[in-house]
Formats: C-alpha cells, sequence, structure tokens
C-alpha cells in the first residue's frame, strides 16, 4: 500500500508540474503585455516592466513565477478589481463553492447510492422503474430547470427557504442550490450503483455467499455493496471536482459569490492573473481528488492494493 | 447399520419465466439420499442437473417457478433431534437461517469467480460460522486454520489473511470446499467441482472430497457431465435427459449394465484409449428444447432404437433391481430385446478386465 500511494502522490506532482508549465507557456505566448497602452512611454514600460520583473530573463521569470505559485501566491487582478491581491478575492468565493459543492455531493451520493441499491434488489419491479425514471430525469434535465422549479415551489409559493443566497444564513439559503447541483449526481450514481449492483448480485460469489446462508444486510453491505463500489468511486470522482469548483449557473440564480462567476468575469475581461489562479486551483482540486479516488481504490479493492506486492514476489 | 435417509425428492417440477417464454427446466425428478452415500447426477448441458441442485439449496433464480414436487431434507438440529423439512415450503429467510451453509452446503463449478475478490480467505471461511452459531472469533478462526489444513492448504495461517486473487485455481476450490465445511454440513452439494481446474488438479480435489466424506461421515451430491469423475466418487447415479431422470442405479450397474439408450451414448462418448475408431463418438442431434411441450420420450428423435410408442407415451421408470431403475420402453415386455451396441459391450468387457487385473 505504502508503494502505492507514494506512487499515486508521485504521478500527481507531476502531473501539478506539468500544469504549471503550461500555464506559463501560455502567458508567454499570448500577444501584447499587460502595458499596451499607446499613452505610455517607451521609459514608462521599460519601468514598469523593470518594477514587475518582466525584463528579466524568462527562466528567472519562470521559478519566481514556480515559486510564488507553488506558495499559492497568483498576484493582482488586472482588470476585475485593480491591483487588488487574487488571494484576497479568492478567500471567501472558493471556501462557499467549495461547501455547496461538497454538500451537493454527499445528498447526491447517499440518495444515488440508496436508490441504485434499491433498484437493483427489486430489479423489474415498480421501484427499479421509478429510478430509472428518475436517472433518465436527473441527468437530462439542466440543474438550473431544477433550480428554477425549486425556486418557484419552495421559496417563493411555500417561503420555506430564502429567494437568494445570503451571507447572514449561510446554510439554510445554500439548501436549494444543493438539492438544485445534487440531482445529475443523484441521477447518474443511481444508474450506476444500479447496474453494479445488478451485475455483482448475478456473480458466482455472491451465489455462494447465499449458499452460506448469509442474508440481509450483511449480504448487500459487506459483499455485494463492497464489490460494486469501485466503479462507482470512479464516476463520483469528477462529478465532486465539478461541484466543488462551482457551477456557474447556479451561482448566477441564487446569486452566490462564488468560484463559477468569478472564472466567467475573468474571462470575459481578459484578466489573464485571474484566470490563471482559477485554472490551476481547477486543476489541483481535479488531481487531489483524483488522487484521493485512487487511494479509495486501493482501500476498497485488494488486488489494487495488493497488486506491487505480488509482483514482488 | 440401517441406511438414513436424509434427502428425499418426489416429482419435482421446475420452470423458469424467460422473456420468450416458459421453460420447463424440470419434469416431475424423485431422487433419494442417504447419510455418508454419494449420488452423482448425470446429463448434458440443460438436463436440469444444476436446477435440481440449486432447487435443494433454496437458491432458485428469481424467475423460477416451483410446479410441483417436495424436497424434504432430514437434518441433526442443534439439539441433536432429527428434523425433516420440506425445503420448497420454507421461505426463503428459513432456508438461509436454518439450512444453508448450516446444513447444505455446495461447491461452485468456477473457483476463479466464486470468492468474493474483497475479502480475505479467513474471513470467508469465518463468516459462516459467526453467522450461524455466533461463534467467537478466536474460536472461529482457529477452526478455520484446522479447516484450511483439513483441505490441503499448506502455511494457512499466511493463506488466512490472503485474499482470492492471490491463490492458485486449485487452491481456491480447496479454499471453498474449507467454506462449504465450516459448519459442518450433512449434505455438501458439488456442481461441477473440477470442471474449471486443471487435469492435475481434477484427481486431488476429488480424492480430497472423497476424504473429508468418510472423516465427516456426509453425504455428497455431484453434479456432472464427466463420467470420469461419476466412476471415481459415486455410489449411485442419476442420469438425467431433458428435465427427466432417465436410468438411476449403483455405480457398478450404470457402467456394466446400462440400459437406457442414452446411458449408452453417454458411456460410448467417453475418451478411452482402446478405442479402435479414432472419432469420438457422439450421440447424434440436439437435446430438445423445453420450451415447448414434449409429447412422447424426449430422447426418442435422438435415439436409434426408438420405438413406435415412444413419439406418444412417454415412458414410466421401470424396475431392473432393487437400485436400478431406467425410463426407457425398451424395458417393456412387449418391446422388441435389444442388445446394448457392441462398442459399449467391447468397452465395458475391457473395464472389467481392467478392474480385475
Amino acid at each position: 500500500m505504502k508503494k502505492y500511494i507514494a506512487e499515486r502522490l508521485g504521478t500527481a506532482l507531476v502531473t501539478i508540474l506539468v500544469i504549471i508549465f503550461v500555464l506559463f507557456a501560455m502567458m508567454q505566448l499570448m500577444p501584447g503585455s499587460p502595458f499596451n497602452d499607446e499613452k505610455l512611454s517607451r521609459e514608462l514600460i521599460e519601468k514598469l516592466n523593470e518594477k514587475y520583473g518582466l525584463n528579466q530573463p524568462i527562466y528567472v521569470q519562470f521559478f519566481k513565477y514556480v515559486k510564488n505559485i507553488a506558495k499559492f501566491d497568483f498576484g493582482i487582478s488586472y482588470v476585475i478589481n485593480k491591483n487588488i491581491s487574487i488571494n484576497l478575492m479568492l478567500k471567501t468565493r472558493v471556501p462557499t463553492s467549495m461547501r455547496i459543492g461538497l454538500q451537493a455531493v454527499s445528498v447526491g451520493a447517499v440518495i444515488g447510492l440508496l436508490l441504485g441499491i434499491i433498484a437493483a434488489l427489486k430489479h423489474n419491479t415498480f421501484w427499479d422503474n421509478l429510478t430509472t425514471v428518475i436517472s433518465v430525469l436527473g441527468v437530462s434535465v439542466p440543474s438550473y430547470v431544477f433550480a428554477l422549479l425549486m425556486l418557484y415551489f419552495f421559496a417563493y409559493r411555500l417561503g420555506w427557504f430564502p429567494l437568494l443566497y445570503t451571507k447572514t444564513e449561510p446554510f439554510r439559503s445554500s439548501l436549494l442550490p444543493t438539492f438544485a447541483l445534487s440531482m445529475f449526481t443523484i441521477a447518474s450514481i443511481a444508474r450506476f450503483t444500479r447496474t453494479e449492483m445488478l451485475e455483482v448480485l448475478d456473480s458466482d460469489y455472491m451465489l455462494l455467499v447465499e449458499s452460506k446462508g448469509i442474508s440481509g444486510p450483511a449480504l448487500i453491505f459487506r459483499h455485494a455493496l463492497r464489490n460494486a463500489l469501485i466503479p462507482i468511486v470512479t464516476v463520483l470522482g469528477p462529478l465532486v471536482v465539478g461541484l466543488m469548483t462551482g457551477s456557474l449557473v447556479v451561482e448566477k440564480i441564487f446569486s452566490i459569490p462564488g468560484m463559477g462567476a468569478l472564472m466567467t468575469a475573468a474571462i470575459q475581461a481578459n484578466d489573464y492573473n485571474v484566470t490563471i489562479a482559477m485554472t490551476y486551483i481547477y486543476s489541483v482540486m481535479y488531481i487531489i481528488i483524483m488522487l484521493v479516488v485512487d487511494l479509495l481504490y486501493g482501500v476498497i479493492d485488494p488486488r489494487i492494493r495488493l497488486a506491487k506486492e505480488d509482483s514482488g514476489e | 447399520m440401517a441406511r438414513e435417509k436424509i434427502m428425499e425428492v418426489r416429482d419435482l417440477s421446475i420452470s423458469f419465466k424467460t422473456t420468450t417464454g416458459i421453460l420447463n427446466a424440470i419434469r416431475g425428478v424423485d431422487m433419494d439420499l442417504y447419510r455418508g452415500e454419494t449420488v452423482a447426477i448425470v446429463g448434458e448441458s440443460g438436463s436440469g442437473k444444476s436446477v435440481t441442485a440449486k432447487a435443494m439449496m433454496g437458491i432458485l433464480a428469481s424467475n423460477s417457478i416451483v410446479n410441483s414436487g417436495t424436497v424434504k431434507f432430514t437434518y441433526n438440529d442443534n439439539g441433536g433431534e432429527s428434523k425433516t423439512v420440506d425445503i420448497l415450503k420454507m421461505s426463503k429467510n428459513e432456508i438461509r437461517r436454518d439450512i444453508n451453509g448450516k446444513h447444505i452446503a455446495m461447491v461452485f463449478q468456477d473457483p476463479m469467480t466464486s470468492l468474493d475478490p474483497t475479502m480475505t480467505i479467513g474471513k470467508q471461511i469465518t463468516e459462516s460460522m459467526i453467522w450461524h452459531y455466533k461463534t467467537p472469533k478466536a474460536e472461529a478462526e482457529a477452526k478455520a486454520l484446522e479447516l484450511l489444513e483439513l483441505v490441503g492448504i499448506t502455511d494457512p495461517e499466511k493463506r488466512m489473511k490472503n485474499y482470492p486473487h492471490q491463490l492458485s485455481g486449485g487452491m481456491r476450490q480447496r479454499v471453498v470446499i474449507a467454506i462449504a465445511m465450516a459448519c459442518d454440513p450433512d449434505l455438501l452439494i458439488c456442481d461441477e467441482p473440477t470442471t474449471a481446474l486443471d487435469v492435475t488438479i481434477q484427481a486431488r480435489i476429488l480424492e480430497l472430497i472423497k476424504d473429508i466424506q468418510v472423516k465427516k461421515n456426509i453425504s455428497v451430491i455431484y453434479i456432472t457431465h464427466d463420467l470420469g469423475v461419476v466412476a471415481k466418487v459415486a455410489d449411485y447415479v442419476d442420469v438425467m435427459y431433458a428435465g427427466k431422470l432417465v436410468e438411476k442405479g449403483t455405480v457398478d450397474e450404470i457402467f456394466y449394465e446400462p440400459r437406457h439408450p442414452y446411458t449408452w451414448g453417454l458411456l460410448s462418448a467417453m475418451p478411452d484409449l482402446d478405442t479402435r475408431d479414432d472419432r469420438l463418438y457422439t450421440i447424434p442431434g440436439s437435446p430438445p428444447t423445453l420450451k415447448n411441450e414434449i409429447k412422447g420420450d424426449a430422447f426418442a428423435p435422438r435415439n436409434k432404437y426408438a420405438l413406435n410408442i415412444d413419439t406418444r407415451i412417454d415412458p414410466p421408470m421401470f424396475k431392473i433391481s432393487d437400485t436400478h431403475y431406467a425410463a426407457t420402453w425398451l424395458l417393456d415386455d412387449r418391446a422388441p430385446t435389444h442388445d446394448m451396441p457392441p462398442e459399449i459391450k467391447g468397452r465395458i468387457e475391457r473395464m472389467l478386465k481392467e478392474e480385475n487385473k
């Protein structure tokens, strides 16, 4: 297991390095500079370049950039909030998006798993069909439709929840966006769980477990779900990242000050530093989640955990 | 010593609901099994031998329908009292609680797929002891070690902590047998236990099951299409064809005095070093589809000795001796007398010679 973890960690680090390099290269390849202003005199531009270190050789700039980005120091924003540190801009946005995303993923995973298990156990019955309908709806209907429907019924009609996200009630006002976002996760996890569980329940080893007389929750959770979980975790990983980095539309509908909104603003305003910062954070989160997924594989599946040691025998 | 009957199957008939209609997998099967004895159920794929075993285990697929029959199983419950139950009348939960693993255990065909890949060998063996008898963990583990030694696994302490993928096929089948023996069952059902194994391992696994059977005085049902296996292990043989029993008898009666043309065919299809013909005999045609009602003898279309009556009326079981029965009209007094085909005769003579050597 140690070897496996070390290997995964190594791969993750290399991937991050590659991303850092690609981001830098893209920045260098982009035409122009931040000081592309006709009103600025040649001397002034040179002065500015010197001030910001842009006249130094590329490799010096590169190492400086690597040093800063490794410390999660992304510099300042040029356009959106002039000369304000990007870290300051992200300080509240990243946690807000991550929290709502995590809520949505947790809700989605738990409900999805339960639905999938029920559907597989009650194969070809009303419950199975219901799950299939929910899955198809959840996957095909965009989350903003759910968001608007929920807003209309639960916030506007019934008044159970606030219409918009407010910092004074960060949990209660985040429930509607959480559910709107979780629909897709519920649907895809339910569908995968159902398929995987059906396959596992049909396997020879489940027949053996049954022939041992094991039944009930022990049969389902100890044997069936554990084996079905391996592919489910793979699907869950990317879903987690997608939700944690904030959804553009849902954040807009509930006016949540999250990452999604900032990302679009940055791209539209050509605010390179912000774009790079967001891309970098997005990538690092993705890599971390995939690392966690890989480690989870090892925990769930002994064939992966022990693969290395075996070949050494 | 009086023989103690532990399994009595009467008029068992099972169908399956499939997308293309009803499939009549078993059409009236009778079977008896006594303590300490071995019965082999022989037949082609689809003859209903596995379904019969699964009915005894109460692990029939969910699309099965039991049309008729009783499966009476006699076992000693915890108090040591003899108890007889009809497995077909029990609920799934009752069977799981009282029968499966505890009194009837099963060894499956493919050891590569029949162990849970995410659980250690040790846990898979101790699981049913802890489940059924609430055996303390240490005690269960000690017994698991004993069982692993019994099934001939070297270094059992290390193997307890192994996962199935770290073991070879032969070892896995030994583990499956150890799992089956965990709660000291009265009956062990082996569903083609050696089909998926290497020939060199096959003999050892069969020896092993035989050894355990003698040591623990349990009954064994073998489900197989391999007559070589039957000859090695069985006391009694039930030959099945198209969901029916066509011939039953002691292993000697089936091998040396077969009476049913289907049994003749099966024996002829067994490879043999001395057969003069280079080509292996096969029974012409293929088994009937069990989706339609079968009129008369199901084997008639493939049977060169078929009589006129075979196409109209299904033959009953004719008694040949106290232990030997066959369902063929050839045994009726009015039927023309047919000797066994000469190939079979020659083979039996050779077998007898071998035996007497």
